[in-house]
């Protein structure tokens, strides 16, 4: 193109302005670059630790057990038990009869006892993914000298043994089935407790709230509390749920657990811990979903001689249902990760049995992960990675699943 | 509905020394006139002097934006609408609006009217009520077969038919348009305005317009607004009377000067 003429007091700078917009556009990318960096180097550091080798020794040979030809792995819940008891002091009889009768446990859960408290298979090596594939002739060599009665495994820590064993202090026999239901009931309470409070605050604060000073400063401190720290509602939740509500949050007062051991540190306690936690996030991101939907469409509602009610119910609510919900995804996401509340709130650190009631004692993910990884032991280290690709997993498939909940929604029309 | 058949009009809205506020703002000060029954009126002026504010007064959707308030008075019937004891709500279901965007119910066609005759209790046929008022809005040709697709999927100016047959499924008296062809093109607006000519014979409406043309063309009364003095930021009415005499002898010279394009 011929160049323009150039007028008097403007300078023809086309180039220059293009090489400004070039120069950001780079900035722009090279900060999306970082963050894919990051990402990718905490995946691969997690999955380097999840899977690899293991040289482990049994400290009892299991081959000393067997019964009229009959290997361990297949005898009766009966024999299993006899042994149990032959093999176990007394003592160590009676608390693991104390913790769950026998009677209730299944013949695999004894079997992972005989295998925990007699067979006792020690880890004695652990290598990360990485040496594992590049090392694996040195390793052998290592083992074979270091460890002779050793075995030498590749493993994935990540089985679905991991996922449907329930928690123990053995590495190899450790699960994280505990940990699971204990999260999804957690998060079950906080949002049962959450979701219809927050819109419910969300709805009285956009449409009928009137634009005064209390309410000015009902809304500010919504919008503080949503910044402060977990922790501290970790400590909210201690006070109000763990101590005060104590006989409602342990169930005492429906008669339900035995009053002289019954405390407030159940499933409930956490997830209306969590609730509270999520709670401002709820009501912030509802209220910008609410004051999204056009006024025109209030306007068409108010216009046919529809009540305020008629008009929130029928057309504010469904059209801001999507943005609520996006935003109540991102809320129990949060909640879902949530660790220091928990630990506050008196997360059990080792339980081996399932929540079962809303008043059971708990542990969730990510408190398994925080302890495991607190631990010196390198098996350790490989659990907790495994334990946050299940985190992780789950989250995903939470989010997922509120996804699809959420176009559903928004196809309406 | 009753109709009028004796020479004495009768006036369905009339207001009383008028002042609408915004917060401490006043938008419109000083405003008398009458809506009469079956007849069009349409409210004309430049921009921002108040026409749509006073439009909204007329059935309590100002009240819907913060801050504002009244003095004087607007009687609907003769009853003061904005009197203690009078609901808004039931204001509105008997002084319906068309809006200058043309907002249907983000629902199908058929249940943008559906739901506006069920929030209002209606018990009888619903398949017939939703014909009845999609022909009247002379849209039911357009529409009878795609009943339940969304009524946001039709053009512009079918929309705003749309709107005004969800406006009249509840039988309104009176039908208020805020400017509610400027969003179309001139083929959709001369339906609309056809289709006022139709509406009038059972209904009473007023229009605000900023097109001239269109209230010369459609209105039978004409409300000239302008913002009452130089440098006030208040509107007033400053000229109301038939379209004919303010488009042919207006009796202000600022009437005359912004229908004959000289200004405005």
């Amino acid at each position: 193109m011929k160049e323009k003429e150039v007028v008097q007091g403007f300078s023809n700078n086309v180039n220059t302005r293009n090489r400004y917009g070039a120069v950001w556009q780079i900035i722009f990318q090279a900060s999306t670059i970082v963050g894919i960096i990051a990402l990718i180097a905490l995946m691969l550091n997690i999955i380097n630790s999840a899977f690899g080798y293991i040289a482990y020794e049994a400290r009892v040979d299991p081959d000393t057990f067997t019964v009229d030809g009959v290997p361990l792995e297949q005898q009766s819940k009966d024999q299993l038990l006899t042994l149990l008891q032959s093999e176990l002091s007394s003592g160590a009889y009676n608390k693991l009869e104390n913790e769950k009768p026998f009677a209730d446990r299944s013949r695999e859960e004894v079997f992972q006892l005989i295998v925990e408290r007699i067979i006792r298979p020690e880890i004695v090596a652990v290598w990360d993914l990485w040496p594992s594939l590049t090392q694996a002739d040195e390793i052998r060599a290592t083992v074979a000298q270091e460890f002779p009665t050793a075995e030498l495994d590749f493993v994935s820590w990540l089985t679905s043994d991991f996922v449907t064993r329930p928690q123990t202090s053995e590495p190899l026999t450790a699960g994280v089935r505990t940990a699971i239901l204990g999260s999804l009931w957690t998060i079950f309470f906080t949002v049962i407790l959450a979701f219809p409070v927050g819109v419910g605050a969300a709805i009285y604060l956009e449409e009928y709230a009137s634009d005064n000073w209390l309410n000015r400063i009902i809304q500010t401190n919504i919008n503080n509390l949503a910044g402060v720290p977990s922790i501290v509602y970790g400590i909210l939740g201690l006070a109000l749920f763990v101590r005060a509500f104590e006989p409602l949050t342990s169930g005492e007062i429906f008669g339900l657990v035995d009053p002289t051991t019954a405390n407030g540190r159940t499933v409930l306690s956490a997830g209306l811990t969590l609730g509270l936690l999520v709670l401002p996030i709820i009501i912030i991101n509802s209220q910008e979903a609410i004051r999204a939907v056009p006024r025109s469409l209030r306007n068409a509602s108010f216009g046919v001689g529809a009540t305020k009610w008629q008009t929130v119910w029928s057309h504010v609510i469904p059209n801001a249902m999507p943005g609520i919900l996006t935003g109540t995804i991102l809320a129990v996401s949060r909640a879902i990760g949530e660790t220091a509340p928990l630990v506050v709130v008196g997360a059990s650190t080792a339980i081996s049995f399932d929540p079962e009631s809303p008043f059971s004692k708990f542990t969730t993910l990510p408190i398994q992960i925080y302890q495991w990884t607190a631990r010196p032991q390198a098996e350790f280290q490989s659990l907790a990675a495994a334990a946050i690709l299940v985190l992780l997993v789950l989250l995903l498939s939470l989010n997922a699943s509120a996804v699809l909940l959420r176009n559903r929604f928004s196809r309406r029309f | 509905m009753t109709t009028n058949n004796n020479s004495e009009p009768k006036y369905v809205i009339e207001t009383q020394d008028l002042e609408i506020y915004y917060g401490t703002f006043k938008a419109v000060t000083d405003v008398n006139m009458k809506v009469e029954q079956n007849k069009i009126t349409a409210i004309i002026g430049p921009s921002g002097c108040g026409k749509s504010t006073l439009l909204r007064a007329f059935n309590r959707m100002n009240e819907l934006y913060a801050g504002t308030s009244i003095r004087g008075k607007i009687t609907f019937n003769g009853q003061d609408i904005y009197a203690k004891e009078v609901d808004p709500v039931e204001v509105r279901y008997r002084i319906g609006m068309v809006f200058q965007k043309p907002n249907p119910f983000p629902k199908s066609i058929y249940e943008n009217i559906a739901w506006t005759a069920r929030i209002h209790g209606y018990k009888g046929n619903m398949d017939e009520l939703v014909e009845s008022s999609l022909q009247q809005a002379a849209l039911w040709d357009e529409v009878k077969d795609k009943l339940h697709q969304s009524g946001l999927s039709l053009s512009g100016g079918q929309q705003q038919r749309l709107c005004i047959a969800r406006a009249i499924s509840i039988k309104p008296e009176v039908i208020l348009m805020d400017e509610p062809a400027s969003a179309l093109d001139p083929i959709a607006t001369l339906k609309i305005e056809e289709l006022m000519q139709e509406l009038k014979k059972n209904y009473t409406i007023t229009i605000v317009t900023h097109n001239m043309q269109q209230a010369a063309r459609a209105s039978d009364y004409t409300a000239m607004m302008m913002l009452s003095k130089e440098g006030e930021r208040s509107g007033t009415v400053i000229e109301f009377n038939e379209t004919k005499t303010i488009f042919t002898r207006p009796s202000d010279k600022r009437t005359e000067d912004y229908v004959t394009g000289r200004f405005g």
